[in-house]
């Protein structure tokens, strides 16, 4: 027990040895926007989202082509953080008053319709100084190079970036692709539970549910977890049902086959 | 860009006569006049035989050449080369500049509004070449008139001969051999054309249809912030450019802060061997000086010059300034209380590479209609405090326009038990609503009465869509009942 204690003590100070050489000053426990959920938390390095670097979001299913909970969900750890943020669409179906419901105050967005040219304009905006974040809405491909152009980009100018990935296809094999992106997140929406508990058959609608599933993380392992969505603040929540332990964690590790059957919802990551 | 030589005043026909000789011509004639039948060349005694109570002006030919020179500066606003066309005419070269107005025809549209708040009136046009510009702003049937891109021997084949810029003489002698339109001209072979009429017909007609090169020789009002630098040899390479761009901007810059001013436009002009100006115009949100951030911004312009055989001059003229104080720098213990970091350079940059009405914020507009509840200003305005109430949620993905879907509803003010959209069923777990938005008839007649029923849905997989009926489900005025998906959540 205690030598299991002592051998993780030296790999966390290797890993941060390593990640201040990687990364001059700037990685650290201060450079991580958590999520404020345990179990999240615990599987990324740091215990959050790394602020100097790219990041990926996409839908799942039908939602590849809208990314609505995507754009939630970025919108939520955006309006977490500070400063001005540039979104980069290609062309205008974002609605602002949106964004302002999981509390990304439009003063704070600044929207760049780009067209063809998503990637140069993310990449000027993560080079320029005085922004917080640039997302930045890619449609089809986002290849390792240009991945990795946006990475450094962010890592240099310590910088978030979020790369909401789109298609029109809803299994389209591009969003498999590698890509240079810290962490790659799928949000699949989940049926919601009814709005009062105790009286389900009460009309209307309570917080979303999704299934946020963690399908890469460099330095950290890969995860899937059963969340409610943003609130008005942009925190994401942990079910009631699941707030005992890391139960809302449908699969752990890489090796997907190993699910288990204990999640009430029975919803694997897709 | 024709105009008359005074505003139109309320009471008699007012000319303007000149000397030609021992006789008094007339110069001009204003809008009354001419509908009398009076026209610029006449004797004044006829014309006062035949209006009586004429208002009678000296012309002052220097003064109107000043004014229109005047004019021509003013109208740097709009874009970097500008030229006076004596006697009643502008040139503006607009190539590269319409977007940050809004696009060509806004342009026009803008440049004859704010004439015309001078008490000018004006009528305008924007072709291909200078000759069909000229000709369809003055013979064409708009006051404003766009042409488009290699559309000028259409535009120009119904317009009289005279639209050309020929000599009357020349006009006259063709009139007599019976061409009335231009398009008859150009459909003329031309060897017996050149044999008759001289090359002046066929220089014209080149000239407007783009044929034959007619370079717009570019005033610059000595009282605008400049600097010009020639080159021994003609300069041909991107680099060289940049390396010249970097001396012309700091001059400029050092003579902004002289004046306490900083950029808002910024021209350069590209002085070529052949004699055309090529130039690039750049924007700023916010007045600027910084050499650095103003060359970068240029530099990045370079790829759309064409530097034919080479450039013997560049030009660099700030054709818009605004007054930049300086700003206190004060010192700052902790990195808390630091000035909101400025994102100007950004904007300029995006919005010069985008064009300028795509770097924009959203703001509230105080309308219940979900479509006119939002809309863009400026990126960097200043911030506003109000947002949207909270109390209503909205979907992050609004579709414009909201897209007809089939939906099937047990009672008028139930959400739809399901819906099909794109061929694909969505069976409606849950909803919330109906949240009512009536229309808004002080806009539109047609909003009188229109209500739409919106609902939050949630389909069996969990995806939440926002979808409206078209009535009240009541009274048939008020909608055909008809369902629509208006966005994501």
């Amino acid at each position: 027990m205690f030598s299991s204690a002592a051998s993780s003590a030296l790999l966390h100070d290797l890993r941060a040895k390593i990640a201040r050489i990687e990364h001059g000053a700037q990685a650290g426990p201060g450079h991580v926007l958590p999520f404020g959920l345990a179990p999240l938390d615990a599987a990324l390095p740091g215990g959050g989202l790394a602020l100097g670097a790219l990041h990926e979001a996409a839908g799942a299913g039908p939602d590849v082509e809208q990314g609505a909970a995507a754009a939630l969900l970025i919108g939520g750890i955006l309006a977490r953080l500070q400063g001005p943020v540039l979104w980069v669409v290609q062309r205008p179906d974002l609605f602002a008053p949106g964004l302002a419901g999981v509390g990304l105050h439009p003063d704070r967005v600044v929207f760049a319709e780009a067209g063809k040219a998503v990637l140069a304009v993310m990449e000027e905006g993560l080079r320029q100084p005085g922004l917080t974040a640039v997302v930045g809405e890619v449609d089809g491909r986002l290849s390792l190079v240009a991945s990795r152009r946006l990475q450094l980009a962010a890592e240099q100018g310590g910088r978030l970036a979020f790369a909401l990935r789109r298609s029109r296809s809803f299994d389209d094999p591009a969003l498999n692709e590698p890509t240079a992106a810290v962490t790659r997140w799928r949000i699949t929406a989940l049926p919601s539970p009814p709005p009062l508990p105790e009286a389900p058959d009460t009309p209307g609608l309570g917080r979303a549910r999704w299934q946020l599933a963690l399908r890469r993380c460099r330095g950290g392992e890969p995860g899937s977890w059963i969340v409610e969505a943003c609130d008005a603040q942009g925190r994401l929540g942990l079910p009631a049902e699941f707030r005992d332990g890391s139960a809302a964690e449908t699969w752990h590790g890489a090796s997907q086959g190993s699910a288990p059957g204990g999640s009430p919802l029975g919803h694997r990551a897709a | 860009m024709a105009l008359p030589k005074e505003a139109h005043p309320e009471g008699a026909p007012l000319v303007t006569v000149l000397h030609d000789g021992r006789r008094r011509v007339l110069a001009a004639v204003d809008a009354a006049g001419a509908a009398s039948g009076l026209h610029g060349g006449m004797v004044l005694a006829q014309a006062q035989a035949m209006v009586p109570g004429l208002a009678i002006h000296d012309a002052d030919p220097a003064g109107d050449a000043e004014a229109l020179r005047r004019l021509a500066g003013w109208c740097l606003r709009y874009a970097p080369l500008v030229a006076a066309d004596p006697p009643d005419g502008v040139w503006l070269d607009v190539s590269g500049c319409a977007h940050l107005h809004g696009g060509e025809t806004a342009l026009l549209r803008d440049l004859v509004c704010r004439l015309a708040a001078q008490g000018l009136a004006s009528r305008a046009a924007v072709a291909d070449t200078p000759g069909a510009a000229h000709a369809v702003a003055r013979f064409g049937d708009a006051v404003t008139a766009a042409v488009a891109g290699g559309e000028q021997a259409a535009a120009l084949a119904e317009l009289p001969i005279e639209a050309l810029r020929l000599t009357p003489e020349t006009a006259a002698g063709l009139r007599l051999l019976g061409f009335e339109r231009v398009g008859h001209l150009a459909a003329t072979p031309r060897a017996p054309l050149v044999r008759r009429c001289g090359t002046e017909v066929v220089r014209r007609l080149d000239q407007a249809s783009g044929a034959v090169f007619e370079p717009i020789a570019p005033e610059v009002p000595p009282t605008l912030v400049q600097a010009r630098l020639g080159f021994v040899e003609p300069l041909l390479t991107a680099e060289a450019f940049s390396g010249v761009i970097a001396r012309l901007v700091g001059v400029v810059c050092e003579a902004l802060e002289k004046a306490g001013q900083g950029a808002r436009r910024l021209d350069l002009l590209f002085e070529r061997v052949d004699g055309a100006v090529p130039a690039i115009r750049i924007g700023t949100a916010r007045p600027s000086r910084d050499a650095q951030h103003l060359a970068r911004m240029l530099d990045e312009r370079l790829e759309r010059i064409d530097p034919g055989l080479g450039v013997e001059a560049m030009r660099l003229v700030v054709p818009q300034a605004d007054p930049l104080a300086y700003a206190q720098a004060a010192a700052r213990l902790n990195r808390e209380d630091a000035a909101p970091p400025d994102i100007a350079p950004l904007v300029d940059r995006l919005g010069n590479r985008l064009g300028a009405e795509r770097v924009y914020r959203s703001a509230p507009v105080e309308s219940d209609v979900p479509e006119r509840s939002v809309r863009r200003v400026p990126a960097l305005m200043p911030p506003g405090r109000r947002g949207w109430p909270a109390s209503l949620p909205r979907p992050v993905r609004l579709l414009d326009p909201p897209q007809p879907v089939e939906a099937m509803a047990l009672l008028p003010d139930h959400p739809p038990v399901a819906f099909t959209w794109r061929r694909i069923r969505h069976r409606v777990r849950r909803a919330d609503g109906p949240e009512r938005i009536a229309g808004e008839w002080w806009k539109r007649d047609g909003e009188m009465r229109s209500v739409r029923d919106y609902f939050r849905v949630e389909d069996q997989e969990g995806r939440r869509f926002w979808i409206f009926r078209r009535g009240d489900g009541v009274d048939a005025w008020s909608g055909d009942l008809r369902w629509f998906l208006h966005g994501f959540f």
